[in-house]
């Protein structure tokens, strides 16, 4: 007598089309891939943090007719940080901050429009780093001193 | 990133003479450099090194805010050019004069209002607001 005995209860496709089912009722198994070899599921592929990997695994294991469960999944990388924002100051303050600065220098002029210092007049070459000092301490966007004479 | 490439040099300096809280950011074709100098001298190295990659800092294309890190207490010089540096009542030049201090007078830091303005006192008991950009901390 031949027999083809199916002993271990639970066909390894069927173990497979129950993942496919549970992967829809779990998020983080969305991204997992899974192979079945005698009841023992190998799980692999990337999720964004340990937690996802044990409820992943968790979730195939409690499925009828797995024996074990090889977790293979990796972590993915943080994604980088975002870009560092830039503060400026709002023209009134930069305004009221530029009034200060260039009490000390009469012949400058100086105007602020959209976080721009733009510079006009005259100064001494060596008052211009205290000056500048002083500006690039506002938090202005930028300052444009190519129309102011220096001497 | 050109701009950071063209000024290189000074972000190294900052790094060498330990700038603490040293930011680096570009944002529309300006480079932004902040960050807390140990001293007045590393400060005015920073201004020595943007003055010579970019003379007389004619481009516009970085905004350098690199404070001389002070604590409440410090002691700190006055360094106008020549003239007494004016105590006010208040942070702003729209302030009454409650007082002066001499150019090169030593003087107390008591409390920074912002990056412009500290509340200092005198060694004769003047107590009021002066700009930052004429104090130098002796640390």
């Amino acid at each position: 007598m031949s027999a083809t005995l199916v002993s271990c209860g639970v066909k390894d496709s069927t173990i497979q089309e129950e993942i496919a089912d549970a992967a829809k009722a779990t998020p983080e198994l969305a991204t997992v891939n899974s192979t079945v070899k005698d009841g023992v599921v190998t799980l692999s592929g990337e999720v964004k943090d340990d937690a996802s990997k044990a409820a992943s695994e968790a979730a195939v294991r409690a499925l009828k007719g797995v024996k074990s469960v090889a977790n293979n999944i990796t972590i993915a990388p943080p994604p980088p940080a975002p870009a560092p924002v830039v503060t400026v100051n709002p023209d009134d303050e930069l305004k009221k901050g530029v009034t200060d600065a260039t009490k000390d220098f009469p012949t400058v002029k100086a105007d602020v429009t959209d976080g721009v210092i733009t510079l006009t007049g005259d100064i001494k070459r060596s008052s211009l780093q205290k000056l500048m000092e002083s500006l690039h301490s506002l938090k202005p966007k930028r300052i444009d001193n190519s129309k102011l004479t220096i001497k | 990133m050109p701009i950071q490439d063209k000024y290189k040099e000074l972000i190294d300096t900052a790094n060498a003479s330990g700038v603490t809280n040293l930011q680096v950011k570009e944002q529309d074709n300006v480079l932004y450099i902040d960050g807390d100098a140990p001293t007045g001298e590393v400060k005015d190295k920073l201004w020595d090194v943007y003055n010579k990659i970019d003379p007389d800092y004619r481009s516009g294309d970085l905004v350098l805010n690199v404070d001389v890190s002070a604590n409440p207490g410090t002691k700190a010089k006055v360094t106008t050019e020549s003239t007494n540096l004016n105590i006010r009542k208040g942070p702003g030049t729209d302030q009454p004069i409650v007082g002066k201090a001499a150019h090169n007078e030593i003087v107390t830091l008591l409390n920074k209002t912002n990056d412009q303005w500290w509340l200092i006192k005198t060694d004769k008991g003047v107590e009021g607001y002066a700009y930052t950009q004429y104090l130098t901390p002796e640390n």
